[in-house]
């Protein structure tokens, strides 16, 4: 269309009178993203210092955590959040359960993301037959059932938090791989790209100068959209009775063993399910939030 | 013209539109005042910024607001101010009173709709018509456009039609409901010149037989000169000049008009010279460095390029696109072969195939070295006897890079320099090709079109190397940037000796810079001889042909009758295990050559 005829952009090359705030100085200034990070912030800080901060053992089951016909107590003045099935208080469950879901969280993506960079990369730049390959196994992994898979995973392997967040990873990677392919595969046509091969430029040297530093937005953004969903996943596996084994809390456990007590006692599927919602709302507003601050189509109109 | 003296059909006043910028809004039409009179074409005449395209966009209210505005003024169309109207009764107006059409036919069809649902729905849009009333009207038009079986093209999609077919559909299109003003913005400029000659013939003939009132906007002086009855020069916003045709060419006014006319390159202004001559200029080269060593610094003997196209369950061969089919040639030391055809006819893929960039069979030799079979490791001594600039300055060079680190680039990965010495080196380009060393640690957006070809000329300079391959390197630009971008080529191979391998589709421009041309149709060289043979005594009906569509920048010299041409450029797609009939070149005297058996 003639719209892109129209002016040239001024060039920015005029006496910028103050230098673009970075990418975190752009986080700060959307509102959403801003309280994004700042939840994210609290739950890793309280996560962290869970062990100082709990006001009970998140396993031990208090004496008097259980009404006297033994069901779970709702919250009060001693346990804020109440008590489970078991009589232990659910705040210390629930700020114990965060490092669990924060670990797995952070840890399955990462491995997610690296696998698929790596595949999508392979495949989009080198190609031929070897990418065929591994993009047509891409697909079958993608067309498979991404829980019957995880359910298949956990039950040749004794649940435990690594093989927890292993089985997660396996399950996460195949998006990443198909977005970074298709990305790979735009780039290495870019008309840059063959005027490198023109200077007498190596396969390495235009990957790692000139096709890597324009994925790394994608990956970025993926690194932390991804928290969100792993997050979720690691819950749905721990509720199905597949993920983090008990008495080690996580959020999703904690709804898993608390689900019969639902009409009786509310509070101990609420709260933990606000949590998973809030952080995972957190993750996908950042998330969002980078990919827009990120995106090249945005250079050079701040 | 036998009208009254009528009151004009489209009144602007005092013009101005603003888009927003972070620093505020920046007024980018400024106080734009004219009169279009019935019958008349007015060209709207400047280069890229100067602010026609809004003018265009802001007259059919069409800004992508809120980006941009229009912030004062009037545009009085049939009594009423375009300017203030509802957007209810601006839609009726536009397509039945004003229409317009866009540089990119492609674009501005819609892919997935036939030729026919596209041109019945803008009938439907305006009249009061049935649907087979408006099918019957929308034939009748392509036969107006003169588009050959108009029931079948009306069954069609876009992609199946060609460029130039494209383009005479849009302007169906656009003059289906009779409108009294039609907008075309750059309407040739994406298309071939033969095809180019066509659709202004087409426009200033149905212009004669509906009375539109035409506004072209163009960057090219040569259309001008051609279809104008006035000229509007434009410059960042405001209207430089603004008179006749005729005036406007013979006796300018303005500076800027002087130099943006003197910047065209003319064809058939080097007629009786020997050498090239220097850009925006009428000095003859510097005649220092005579063509004595006859020994080609570049040899090619028999080049052929075909792409498989795969098809069927097997994936076997079943068609080839014969990009280029058995080419003969060589580029002597300080000299520049021009290579020029029209899109698709090879000329490109040659280039490449020079830089290794496609895989190609035959026989190159790049400064006594054959290329054939070299891996990327074994072509890389020869990369630096020979390199490239590409057509565009901005895809071609990597968004997220400085430029310094671009243009250093080749000798770190040659190894020929290492730290200060590539800064020093690099520095000493930028100073050479005229840009200033400060700017080296900026990214490309920031630069222009023409700073940033200076750029990749500065990046291809880099490993001193004996060739270049320049693949319409200038076409990008606009005419005076153009003219200082080709000065320096031609600087630099006065001073260096480079040669060049100029391939483009721009006759003008080839005239003057290149010392031999070489004319490509459908992958075969069909003449090549020294410039003056090809462009005073061409042979091959091609080649006449070429030159007498491109549109010459003088009124005086208008032509009345565009020699319409009837089909199709035939396709260079053959299926596999056939091929064109290779053409034979016989040399006629003197080194030129010329396919006389097709």
């Amino acid at each position: 269309m003639s719209v892109a005829t129209a002016p040239e952009p001024v060039p920015a090359a005029r006496h910028a009178p103050f230098q673009p705030p970075g990418i975190v100085g752009q986080l700060l200034r959307r509102p959403l993203a801003l309280f994004g990070l700042v939840v994210i912030l609290a739950i890793v800080v309280l996560a962290v210092t869970a062990p100082w901060i709990v006001p009970f053992d998140p396993n031990e089951q208090t004496f008097d955590g259980l009404t006297l016909e033994g069901s779970p107590l709702a919250p009060n003045a001693r346990f804020w959040l109440g008590t489970d099935l078991l009589g232990r208080d659910l705040l210390s469950r629930l700020l114990y359960g965060a490092r669990t879901s924060l670990l797995i969280g952070i840890a399955a993506n990462g491995i997610a993301v690296a696998i698929g960079a790596f595949v999508g990369i392979v495949a989009g730049f080198f190609g031929g037959i070897v990418g065929a390959a591994l993009m047509r196994f891409t697909d079958l992994m993608m067309a498979f059932p991404a829980l019957l898979l995880a359910i298949v995973l956990a039950a040749l392997f004794h649940p435990s938090l690594w093989i927890v967040v292993l089985v997660i990873a396996m399950v996460n990677w195949v998006q990443v791989a198909r977005i970074i392919y298709t990305e790979t595969r735009s780039l290495a046509q870019r008309e840059f790209i063959e005027a490198e091969r023109g200077l007498g430029a190596g396969n390495a040297r235009i990957l790692f100068r000139h096709v890597l530093p324009h994925l790394l937005s994608t990956v970025v953004v993926w690194g932390t959209l991804g928290i969100s969903t792993t997050t979720l996943l690691e819950a749905t596996l721990s509720y199905l009775g597949i993920g983090v084994q008990p008495p080690t809390p996580s959020w999703g456990n904690i709804i898993f063993e608390n689900q019969t007590y639902f009409t009786s006692a509310p509070w101990l599927v609420f709260f933990p399910g606000l949590v998973i919602i809030l952080l995972a709302l957190s993750f996908n507003l950042v998330g969002d939030a980078l990919r827009d601050i990120l995106d090249p189509t945005q250079k050079g109109r701040h | 013209m036998s009208q009254m003296p009528a009151t004009p059909v489209l009144s602007v006043r005092d013009l101005r539109t603003q888009v927003a910028t972070p620093s505020g809004p920046r007024t980018v039409v400024d106080g734009l005042s004219f009169d279009l009179m019935p019958g008349e074409t007015l060209c709207i005449a400047g280069e890229s910024g100067s602010g026609k395209s809004m003018t265009a966009l802001s007259l059919m209210r069409l800004l992508p607001e809120p980006m941009a505005r229009v912030a004062s003024g009037s545009a009085i169309f049939g009594g009423r101010d375009l300017m203030a109207l509802p957007e209810e009764e601006m839609r009726k107006i536009r397509g039945d009173g004003i229409a317009m059409i866009f540089q990119e036919p492609m674009t501005s069809l819609n892919p997935v709709l036939t030729v026919g649902k596209q041109l019945t729905e803008a009938i439907l849009a305006h009249r009061d018509v049935g649907a087979g009333e408006a099918r019957k009207t929308a034939a009748e038009m392509l036969r107006k456009v003169r588009i050959s079986d108009p029931e079948r093209r009306l069954r069609q999609y876009p992609h199946e039609l060609s460029g130039g077919m494209r383009q005479r559909v849009m302007i169906a299109m656009a003059l289906v409901c009779g409108p009294k003003v039609l907008i075309a913005d750059e309407p040739t400029t994406a298309l071939d010149v033969t095809v180019q000659a066509q659709i202004l013939g087409l426009i200033r003939d149905l212009q004669r037989d509906f009375g539109t009132s035409v506004i072209l906007i163009t960057h090219d002086m040569g259309v001008v000169a051609e279809m104008a009855n006035r000229v509007m020069v434009m410059r960042e916003g405001r209207v430089i000049e603004n008179g006749p045709v005729a005036e406007i060419f013979h006796a300018p006014r303005q500076d800027y008009t002087r130099e943006l006319l003197a910047a065209v390159p003319r064809l058939g202004a080097m007629t009786g010279r020997e050498g090239p001559m220097r850009a925006g200029t009428v000095e003859p080269v510097a005649a220092g460095r005579t063509l004595t060593n006859p020994a080609p610094l570049v040899e090619v003997s028999d080049l052929t390029v075909r792409f498989d196209i795969k098809g069927g369950l097997l994936q076997r061969t079943v068609q080839r696109v014969h990009a280029v089919e058995g080419i003969n040639f060589a580029i002597r030391p300080a000299e520049t072969l021009a290579l020029v055809g029209e899109s698709g006819c090879g000329k490109s893929t040659t280039g490449r195939a020079l830089m290794n960039l496609v895989p190609w069979q035959g026989d190159i030799r790049i400064a006594g070295r054959n290329t054939a079979g070299l891996t990327s490791q074994t072509m890389k001594p020869v990369r630096r006897d020979i390199q490239m600039i590409f057509q565009d300055p901005f895809a071609s060079l990597d968004p997220r890079k400085t430029v310094g680190s671009l243009v250093g680039e080749p000798l770190a990965i040659h190894e020929l320099a290492s730290g200060r010495e590539i800064r020093e080196k690099v520095a000493w380009l930028f100073e050479r090709v005229g840009l200033s060393p400060e700017q080296m640690s900026r990214h490309p957006h920031e630069f222009s079109g023409g700073q940033r070809q200076r750029i990749c000329i500065a990046r291809a300079l880099s490993l001193s190397p004996k060739v270049i391959v320049a693949d319409e390197s200038v076409s990008a630009l606009d005419v005076s940037v153009q003219a200082r971008v080709l000065d320096l080529l031609q600087e630099l191979q006065d001073e260096l000796g480079i040669s060049y391998l100029f391939i483009s589709h721009d006759m003008a421009v080839v005239e003057q810079i290149s010392h031999r041309v070489a004319v490509m149709y459908l992958g075969q060289i069909v003449e090549i001889g020294t410039r003056a043979q090809v462009f005073e005594d061409p042979r091959h009906p091609y080649t006449k042909r070429l030159i007498s569509a491109v549109p010459i920048a003088d009124p005086s010299r208008r032509r009345e009758h565009f020699k319409q041409l009837e089909g199709e450029v035939p396709s260079p797609l053959w299926p596999a295990g056939s091929g064109p009939e290779r053409v034979r070149l016989t040399d006629i005297g003197d080194g030129h050559a010329v396919a006389l058996n097709a």
